[in-house]
């Protein structure tokens, strides 16, 4: 609890940063104060309090999942060290403290325990989203990204909040427990189309909000219009929070009435899979590629949500964890590349093996670490999903997302390749400190959670 | 601990390699594999000749998931791993022929391989030897991607092969959720006692992955072409030990891990391996480019050791694995061949060939010991191993192994034509002034040479080394499917 209130406040101070004219001290200031939070927040490790009448619960769960989100917020920041370095200072003091607050949002989808609570840190996460989103302000594609992630955005709460009110007429609470008690106490519920509607309006409402195939649409426009840095942090925080949230309702809520929304959801695992590859199969720009990518793994991680099984929950806390690191090494190199060569066209990764070695076993490490090959962290996470997937019975599942890997594989591939395709006039890109600090940090980490896992399997 | 020594040597200098000159690199992996070579000859000579596992190491890696770092060498997996760590040096001695762009990188990968295949073939823990298996794609599709010609191959060769492993980590996956104590240990998967129902289509994922690396026909379409455009020391790595992954892991992981299903799918999977071994000869004959002779003559070779290993018989077995060792020495040297010739004349053409015995004589020679060995003539390496096969073959049904047989006798038509037309008649253009062999290359042939003769006049010591672990592996089969009935 002290570790989100420290950050809230963490948060206004860095807007005050601007008024008050720290210039480059703003960022660092933000950088120590998630680091602090993340010390904080992992001094409740165990613990277990609840707060606000039970309305947040911050148990194993929630920290561990608050600790990838502050991870790759300070990820992200440290990018942006370099990303503005050409920005006067005090204009974008307003970009961190936005940063700041979607992570606040983020950080209560993973903590409630109460069906208002989770809108609110949904809508706490989306509504400087909306703006960061948009934050380029003299490019028309951030501002079309921004109006579509806004309106989208906004339908989707509407469906969330719709499902809230239904259950809540239904089951008469809005804390998870509540709730929970009275499916149970009565089974016929199933049969209540209050009940029904409301589960699947809940589960609409999420499947936007993690970029799931039928609700997938927004997606690639927004994370193509944003700015990069804030498409890297949608890609990787925001669908970490959303699937957080998702798992912690429906595997606590809804076990009982998996025959509701299982099959449904199933389907929609299957559709993000197929469309999310196939698509990223055609794309010519990295950050196309990117986020049809990452809506595949949108399809993987529903995979856990589906199998609700004791070891699902570390399952999902893996796969996020890695595709985060993963996700944000392969945009810090995107970064890098588009600002000098001024497209992020697939050939133009080429000659970086020779001329940027850095970059080059960075982004080779990211992409076979996306695309599952041992012995690299998203190996392991795919590889734990599989099981814990297969262990439900999910076999059809598991095959159909091998088949996946498949298709992944071979765009990771070209990527991959072009890396390592001879070109004489590749430029030198000269990057600070902190930038060769996220590409080592993430390459290592990539590497080295795929060798020794068992740490972060049995966190929770 | 010497297992975990021969996994760990070649991965921590092949690390190192990367850091090193381009000048000293070759010499550096030299001295790695040799000194590797050194370990395994201990290796081979503290060897008890008995069923047991020797040399274990067991270490718990993900305690939570069942998995462990097992590794331990039994009297199948030590003729892999002496075929590894013999191979290697030669393959590295043949590549001083060729200068490679950023060698270092490129000898760094090869030891990296070395030690993700000993993996492979030492790992006894389903997610272990799923971890080298697909460790072991890494180093050689970059070998392939940066030295080969032509990139499309390459990433077809790497999709193709990923396709299988994924399906094979679907059967693992779900060997191991049948598994009692949930876990990878292949004990446990021994144990495992599946029904026959579900062994049937099990066996299908987990075959799947082998029939693409051997390759068993129809899956070899991969083949030819990455041979062809490969690197000559790709293509020695891929022919004379990668394949044998799949060959192995068919005696280690499907023969006693699904016995039910290898004796109801024995039929369709030797006839697979008929056809490949008729198909791959037949094209060979047809080929005018040596190096796409040898591939297709290699795919033939394979299905005949595949379809000895599916007979599941003490001969069949045997013969398997003195043949994938006598194989991989053979192709190393016939593929030499081909580069060493390739060097010289500056084609592979058949029809642009000819006439070189009288211009190196020594060098004609020592190739007619190395193409005698690869169509199996008495008294060569070849011909314990066929001999074996067949009869192992022969064993489970004597039409298959007419069939099979005309792999010595297709064998014998397309090898000694193609040596006709390029050692015997006239001298061409391209041969007029072949050098005669140099010391350097002496050193990779006359070994091979001589283990060409040596393994076929007495293979006893490795047919010997072998045999307990083969009929322990053969009980284990029979007193499960008799358990059944």
């Amino acid at each position: 609890m002290t570790a989100l209130i420290v950050i809230s406040l963490v948060g206004i101070a860095t807007l005050f940063g601007g008024v008050f004219n720290w210039k480059g001290k703003t960022l660092w200031f933000a950088v120590a104060g998630i680091i602090a939070t993340l010390v904080l927040n992992f001094m409740d490790w165990n613990t277990g309090y609840s707060y606000f009448n039970q309305m947040v619960k911050f148990d194993n769960y929630a920290l561990a999942f608050n600790g990838i989100l502050l991870t790759s917020t300070l990820l992200i920041m440290l990018l942006c060290s370099h990303h503005y370095r050409n920005v006067a200072q005090n204009m974008i003091a307003d970009i961190y403290g936005l940063i700041i607050f979607t992570l606040v949002g983020g950080m209560l989808m993973t903590s409630y325990s109460n069906l208002t609570m989770l809108f609110l840190g949904i809508e706490i996460l989306s509504i400087p989203l909306y703006i960061l989103a948009g934050s380029n302000r003299a490019d028309s594609k951030s501002n079309e990204s921004a109006m579509k992630y806004f309106l989208m955005g906004s339908f989707a709460s509407g469906f969330l909040l719709f499902g809230i009110a239904l259950l809540f007429g239904a089951t008469g609470s809005f804390h998870l427990e509540g709730i929970k008690t009275f499916l149970s106490n009565n089974p016929s519920s199933a049969n209540n189309s209050m009940v029904a509607v409301g589960i699947l309006m809940l589960m609409v409402g999420f499947l936007f909000k993690v970029a799931a195939v039928p609700f997938h649409f927004w997606a690639p426009d927004v994370y193509e219009g944003a700015p990069t840095l804030i498409t890297g942090f949608m890609a990787t925080v925001v669908k970490t929070a959303g699937f957080a949230a998702f798992y912690r309702l429906f595997s606590y809520c809804f076990a009982d009435l998996s025959g509701l929304w299982v099959p449904l959801l199933s389907i929609a695992a299957v559709l993000t899979l197929f469309v999310g590859n196939i698509t990223a199969l055609y794309q010519k720009g990295i950050k196309r590629l990117l986020a049809y990518s990452s809506i595949s793994h949108a399809g993987y991680l529903i995979l856990a949500v589906l199998a609700m099984q004791d070891q699902s929950d570390s399952a999902l806390l893996f796969y996020t964890a890695v595709y985060s690191v993963s996700t944000i090494c392969a945009f810090a190199v995107l970064i890098a590349i588009k600002e000098v060569t001024g497209t992020d066209s697939i050939e133009s990764l080429h000659g970086m093996a020779r001329k940027n070695p850095l970059l080059g076993i960075a982004t080779t490490i990211a992409f076979l670490s996306l695309a599952g090959i041992p012995p690299l962290a998203g190996f392991f996470a795919k590889y734990f999903i599989f099981v814990t997937a297969m262990k439900s019975g999910y076999g059809w599942l598991v095959l159909i997302a091998v088949i996946n890997s498949l298709i992944g594989a071979y765009y990771y591939l070209r990527v991959i390749n072009s890396v390592f395709t001879k070109n004489e006039q590749a430029e030198k890109i000269e990057l600070n400190w902190a930038y060769n600090l996220v590409l080592i940090l993430t390459a290592l980490l990539s590497l080295a959670i795929g060798i020794a896992p068992d740490f972060l399997v049995n966190l929770i | 601990m010497i297992t975990l020594f021969l996994i760990a040597w070649p991965l921590i200098t092949g690390l190192l390699l990367f850091l090193s000159g381009e000048e000293s690199a070759r010499k550096l992996a030299l001295v790695s594999s040799l000194v590797q070579l050194v370990a395994t000859a201990f290796l081979f000579f503290s060897f008890q000749s008995t069923a047991e596992t020797q040399f274990l190491v067991d270490w718990p890696w993900v305690q939570s998931l069942g998995i462990h770092f097992k590794v331990g060498i039994d009297g199948i997996s030590i003729i892999m791993v002496l075929l590894t760590n013999l191979l290697l040096p030669f393959i590295i001695l043949s590549s001083g022929l060729n200068r490679y762009d950023k060698s270092n990188a490129l000898y760094a990968l090869m030891l990296i391989m070395q030690s993700a295949l000993i993996g492979v073939f030492t790992s006894l823990d389903g997610f272990l030897y799923y971890i080298f298996w697909e460790l072991a794609l890494i180093p050689v599709y970059f070998i392939l991607l940066l030295w080969g010609s032509n990139r499309k191959v390459t990433v077809k060769f790497f999709l193709y092969t990923l396709a299988g492993s994924l399906f094979m980590l679907a059967g693992l996956i779900y060997l191991y959720t049948q598994t009692e104590s949930k876990s990878f240990d292949i004990d446990a998967f021994y144990a495992l006692n599946l029904p026959a129902e579900t062994q049937k289509w099990v066996f299908w994922l987990i075959f799947i992955a082998f029939a693409i690396k051997i390759p068993v026909f129809p899956f070899h379409s991969w083949q030819p072409a990455t041979y062809t455009e490969s690197p000559t020391p790709g293509t020695m790595l891929l022919s004379g030990i990668m394949l044998k992954m799949g060959l192995y892991s068919m005696i280690r992981w499907i023969l006693p891990v699904l016995p039910e299903a290898a004796d109801h799918w024995d039929n369709a999977v030797i006839g697979l391996c008929v056809i490949g071994i008729i198909y791959g000869a037949w094209i060979a004959i047809n080929q005018k480019d040596i190096k796409t002779l040898f591939a297709f003559s290699s795919m033939s070779h394979v299905g005949l050791i595949a379809a000895g290993i599916m007979a599941a018989n003490v001969h069949g077995l045997q013969g398997s694995l003195i043949q994938m060792l006598s194989h991989g020495i053979n192709v190393v040297g016939l593929f030499f061949i081909a580069d060493i010739i390739y060097k010289r004349t500056g084609t592979r053409e058949i029809e642009h060939l000819g006439g070189i015995r009288s211009k190196a004589p020594v060098f004609a020679t020592l190739f007619m010991i190395i193409l005698l060995g690869s169509v199996a003539l008495p008294l060569t390496n070849g011909f314990v191993g066929e001999f074996l096969l067949l009869s192992g073959v022969y064993q489970f049904n004597a039409w298959y192994a007419a069939a099979a047989g005309t792999t010595i006798i297709l064998g014998a038509v397309y090898m000694l034509k193609m040596y006709q037309h390029t050692m015997l008649g006239d001298v061409q253009t391209a041969t007029a002034d072949f050098a005669e062999v140099t010391l350097q290359e002496k050193l990779v042939l006359v070994p091979i040479v001589i283990l060409v003769i040596a393994i076929g006049v007495y293979p006893k010591p490795l047919l010997d080394i072998s045999a307990p672990a083969v009929n322990h592996l053969l009980e284990q089969m029979n007193s499960y499917t008799t358990y059944l009935r």
